[in-house]
């Protein structure tokens, strides 16, 4: 991959790691937009280093057990379950 | 005259009697309803059922609010003019043949038809103020950690927030005070909106105001839009403000610096979305990781996979320094410039939007157009502050929308400025 050329085989690599099927024409109508997205987001490169000194706090709370949701609630928007658990597809 | 707002039309009754007893509220579809569906404008959630409130939505119900329903939005926050909803678009209650703005385009159109009270929706870079402009409400998007994101299905989470919009900016400021203030279930809130009232802040009272007009936002817009916004600050001026041009380099790359985060952050949060805990399964055959792409393919419509794999992409090996981390430095300039003027300025003033609402289907084909649209916007986001849009008027009988942008927690400037300029 060069910078702002994207070619279809890039867009596939990606789509590949996002695990995201992408049919042919969608491939090939990305790689064009990805390229001028790209571009434009390669104005980035004049941007200075800036020091920044972020307004941060750590939020703690004491760790106590409360009631969360049933097991029937947490699976409810499950397309497939067994015995109670998710069913997933196959591991590899 | 159905304007297409509501993608679930269900009402949810008060818990109690409070500040908006009598009042229906319409909630943006990416905000979790206990047992009535919502679907982030996804054919990947159109049959989730959530099994328990967003905090505000809690809020809600205790102040003596009705819910009258769930609205249309770009699918999952991705979009600026609500076209990009799996459920189809909304359109604009001023003109039927224009977008009403996006992504909380059918919770303005909600409020502009007269078809509830009072809406909430969520804002990235711009989505509670852009639909607010391009329907002439008043839309506001809190200080980042004001108000509880528990239960808003997530897209960009370091950027957004829930907001209101109404018709008016006393009633937004209202509905402001009942959801706002720190929740235990999301440990970005802060304590400054525990015990607010911003209501009586928007009595109009702007003499000795100090107001900074960004001038690299006016420029962008076009000339309808700079007319309606210049008579606003002629309207402050004459109310006893005073009117100041900045200038801040950084918002040149604010655009650029807002979609790198935003899709860096959304190709993570949306990777839950796999057909195995919820979303639709599509029951493909094949490994893990086949059935898994499979159903995100079938599930996501193009605006969602185009910003996933860009956000991938900009992620991936090789490419981080490049753009997530510049993206990151722009994010802190823009903060220190805003930071520099709001040390001059009680406000900051802009356009909300650069463009008229446009007509329906005539910006999706050209992604990089329609993300130039947020130029106004995203930059509050990136810094974390809040702004409000409220309408200045027409231009050609559209809407036009001026922004008021405030100091992190400064939302009584903001409500005071757009009080002022309220006909």
């Amino acid at each position: 991959m060069s910078n702002g050329s994207v070619d279809p085989a890039a867009v596939r690599h990606v789509a590949g790691l996002a695990r995201v099927d992408l049919a042919e024409d969608e491939v090939e109508a990305f790689a064009a937009q990805f390229a001028e997205v790209l571009d434009y987001f390669e104005t980035l490169d004049e941007v200075p280093e800036v020091e920044s000194d972020p307004d941060l706090a750590n939020v703690l709370r004491t760790d106590e057990v409360r009631a969360g949701l049933t097991q029937d609630e947490a699976l409810r928007n499950a397309p497939d379950t067994e015995d109670g658990y998710f069913e997933g597809p196959p591991v590899g | 005259m159905s304007h297409d707002a509501f993608i679930t039309h269900e009402l949810i009754e008060a818990a109690s009697s409070g500040p908006l007893a009598g009042r229906t509220v319409a909630v943006k579809d990416n905000i979790s309803t206990e047992g009535v569906r919502t679907t982030c404008g996804s054919a990947m959630l159109a049959e989730y059922v959530p099994p328990y409130d967003a905090t505000v939505v809690e809020r809600l119900k205790e102040a003596g609010a009705t819910i009258e329903g769930k609205t249309n939005m770009d699918e999952f926050g991705m979009g600026t003019t609500t076209e990009t909803s799996h459920f189809g678009p909304t359109t604009n209650p001023v003109d039927d043949e224009r977008v009403p703005g996006g992504s909380s385009g059918g919770s303005a159109a909600a409020v502009a038809a007269g078809e509830a009270d009072l809406a909430l929706g969520s804002d990235t870079g711009g989505s509670v103020r852009c639909p607010a402009a391009f329907c002439g409400v008043v839309g506001l998007k809190p200080t980042y950690g004001l108000v509880s994101r528990y239960g808003l299905v997530a897209y960009a989470n370091s950027l957004e927030q829930i907001g209101p919009l109404a018709p008016t900016v006393e009633e937004a400021a209202e509905f402001l005070d009942v959801i706002a203030g720190a929740d235990e279930r999301d440990a970005t809130t802060r304590s400054q909106g525990d015990d607010t009232n911003y209501a009586t802040a928007t009595d109009g009272d702007v003499e000795g105001m100090t107001v900074g007009v960004l001038t690299d936002l006016v420029e962008g817009a076009d000339d309808r839009v700079q007319s309606a916004f210049e008579n606003s600050i002629d309207d402050l001026a004459a109310k006893g403000a005073e009117i100041r041009e900045v200038e801040l380099d950084s918002l040149a790359h604010a655009v650029q610096a807002y979609y790198v985060i935003a899709m860096s952050e959304a190709s993570s949060n949306l990777a839950r979305f796999d057909g195995v805990r919820y979303g639709e399964s599509g029951g493909f055959d094949g490994d893990w990781n086949d059935a898994f792409a499979r159903s995100r393919e079938a599930g996501f419509g193009p605006e969602v996979k185009r910003r996933i794999l860009l956000g991938t992409y900009a992620l991936s090996a090789g490419y981080h320094d490049k753009y997530y981390k510049k993206a990151q430095d722009a994010r802190a300039w823009i903060k220190q410039d805003f930071d520099g003027a709001l040390a001059d300025a009680d406000v900051l003033a802009s356009p909300t939007m650069p463009v008229l609402p446009p007509k329906l289907g005539e910006s999706l084909d050209d992604p990089l157009q329609l993300y130039l649209m947020d130029a106004n916007t995203v930059p509050v986001n990136l810094a974390d502050l809040p702004a409000i849009s409220v309408p200045a008027g027409t231009a050609d009988g559209l809407p036009v929308g001026v922004q008021f942008i405030g100091p992190a927690f400064g939302e009584e400037q903001i409500v005071r400025a757009g009080s002022a300029i309220e006909e």
